[in-house]
């Protein structure tokens, strides 16, 4: 990647001095939209509580909220993970897994995870196991589609040499077949971790009553813009981190790749 | 391998169809051929004749429609290391060093390092790669990829090696040095050898003997001994004896290409 310099934070800057001036000259109609410095504030508070004594509920609990939610997504997205890809290896692999499972999954994959929510309070009620239900579910997908492709986009050539080589099914599944589907799976990883902040929020806000999604709600609904703008900011970070760090183990993973596309 | 009689390879009126797209392609047909235990033989013929479509059901990829395919007298049924494949792309595994490349297969069979690495040690010097043991085939040059798919089959000890015109996608000096180091590793291991290719030259130069195959669908027009004195080296491609084979093997070319001109005419 070629050095970008500091140019990239002018869009940003740029940006934020926008909202500032939309607020202060009251492009908007005030009391709607907080300033950039007022959330700056609000969220500061949140993050480290306020001197002396508050009388704010979300003093000093942003850590708190977080851990919750990011526990939420980790959770949800190892299920969908490890349940995801041998699937997905099998489906690829196998004719008749495939037309078992794969039928199945298309049918139902179209159905967006916000619209399995009341089905999921419903079936497991107001308690963690509902949120980790949408998140793994909604996680899955990409997860086991993309490694199905990866699977199915193995080099037959390199089959052959397996097979030649003497290599058992079973060791051409773990030697060529995975390492070779393995950008694909990763990629279906990044998307999956999209997908689990996307239904955390969603289940946060309606089916648990913690985490950011939780807060998200219920500022909104005592008014506090500062707070939801502030929670916005936190869940976007939280995302590029964790999709950050799967896209820095692909690359140690797959280093033999980027040596392909260099070479 | 002295339980062998008669040829190590055989095939016998093999005839091979392709369906492609609800249409009847014929690739292969009556095919003749018996390599000797310990021969070199080359196939020789026009791309599209069926070489690849041969060698790949004497590897046990592929079954003929009609026929048998036989080596060391027992019928092809699947891929096996006793047959062991160099293609023409060289298939490594692009994930793994050339080191792990080839000590898959001794790996694969459980084979304890103890058992393997003397040979790798060997192999790696003979082909040329020592000092690339850590490097990953996207860093290497097309020919020491070659080297590698060369090493990573020797190091099985096969008892048949299989060539899919596997110089062919090189430069054309790249390919000289291979030929070289292909005749002086098979002077070490005297395999017997079916190798398949476009190039008169090659061809003459390797083999014990050259069948020239017509275009498709393919039959085996003749087989032409070569009976050159061994090692050989680069300069035999000047000698007058040399020549006299690559003038006969040059005719029987034209004379295809001429009949193939006429019946696609006519
Ligand atoms: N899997 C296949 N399906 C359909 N046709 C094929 C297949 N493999 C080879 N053919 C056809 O058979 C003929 C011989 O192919 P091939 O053996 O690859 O030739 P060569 O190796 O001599 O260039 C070609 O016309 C090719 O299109
Ligand atoms: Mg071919």
């Amino acid at each position: 990647m070629p050095r970008r310099g500091p140019w990239f934070v002018l869009l940003p800057l740029a940006l934020l001095f926008l909202w500032h001036a939309a607020v202060t000259r009251q492009w908007v109609a005030p009391g709607i939209i907080p300033a950039p410095s007022q959330v700056a504030e609000s969220w500061y508070r949140w993050i480290f509580g306020a001197a002396g004594t508050s009388l704010s509920p979300y003093s000093g609990t942003w850590l708190a909220n977080v851990l919750y939610s990011s526990r939420r997504v980790l959770q949800g997205f190892l299920i969908a993970a490890a349940l995801g890809i041998p699937l997905g290896l099998f489906i690829g692999w196998n004719r008749l897994v495939s037309n078992l499972v794969d039928p199945s999954i298309q049918l139902l994959r179209p159905v967006p995870i916000t619209a399995w929510l009341p089905f999921s309070i419903a079936v497991f009620g107001i308690y963690d196991t509902g949120a980790l239900f949408l998140i793994g579910l909604g996680a899955f997908y990409p997860i086991v589609v993309n490694t199905t492709h990866g699977v199915r986009d193995t080099n037959l050539l390199l089959l052959r040499a397996a097979r030649m080589l003497g290599a058992s099914e079973t060791t051409i599944l773990g030697k060529v077949v995975f390492p070779s589907a393995l950008p694909s799976i990763f990629t279906g990883l990044r998307l999956g971790i999209g997908v689990a902040w996307t239904a955390v929020i969603v289940a946060e806000m309606i089916a648990v009553k913690s985490g950011l999604g939780y807060v998200l709600w219920d500022a909104y609904y005592v008014g506090r813009m500062d707070i939801c703008v502030a929670t916005m900011c936190s869940v976007g970070m939280l995302g590029f981190l964790s999709d950050r760090l799967i896209h820095g183990a692909s690359r140690i993973l797959l280093r033999w790749r980027a040596l392909e596309a260099h070479g | 391998m002295a339980e062998a009689r008669g040829p190590s390879i055989q095939l016998r009126d093999v005839w091979k169809d392709f369906v492609k797209r609800g249409r009847r392609v014929e690739a292969l047909q009556a095919i003749e051929v018996a390599v000797e235990v310990n021969e070199f033989a080359a196939l020789l013929g026009p791309s599209g004749c069926g070489k690849s479509t041969l060698l790949n059901m004497v590897a046990g990829f592929d079954r003929p429609t009609r026929g048998e395919v036989l080596v060391n007298g027992v019928r092809v049924e699947r891929p096996d290391p006793s047959r062991a494949v160099v293609f023409q792309e060289p298939a490594l595994f692009p994930w793994y060093t050339v080191l792990d490349n080839i000590t898959f297969g001794p790996k694969t069979r459980g084979l304890r390092p103890a058992a393997y690495q003397p040979r790798v040690d060997a192999l790696l010097e003979q082909v040329g790669l020592e000092g690339f043991e850590s490097h990953y085939p996207a860093e290497l040059s097309g020919g020491m990829k070659q080297r590698v798919g060369i090493a990573r089959v020797l190091v099985m000890e096969p008892q048949v090696l299989l060539m899919d015109e596997p110089f062919g996608s090189l430069d054309a000096q790249t390919r000289l040095v291979m030929q070289e180091l292909l005749l002086s590793v098979w002077e070490r291991h005297h395999q017997t050898v079916l190798f398949v290719t476009h190039d008169v030259e090659e061809a003459l130069l390797l083999a014990d003997s050259v069948s020239v195959m017509t275009a498709r669908p393919g039959r085996i027009k003749k087989r032409i001994s070569v009976e050159l004195p061994r090692p050989r080296a680069l300069e035999l491609t000047t000698s007058a004896a040399f020549n006299d084979l690559k003038r006969e093997v040059l005719s029987l070319i034209r004379e295809e290409s001429r009949r193939a001109a006429a019946q696609s005419g006519g």
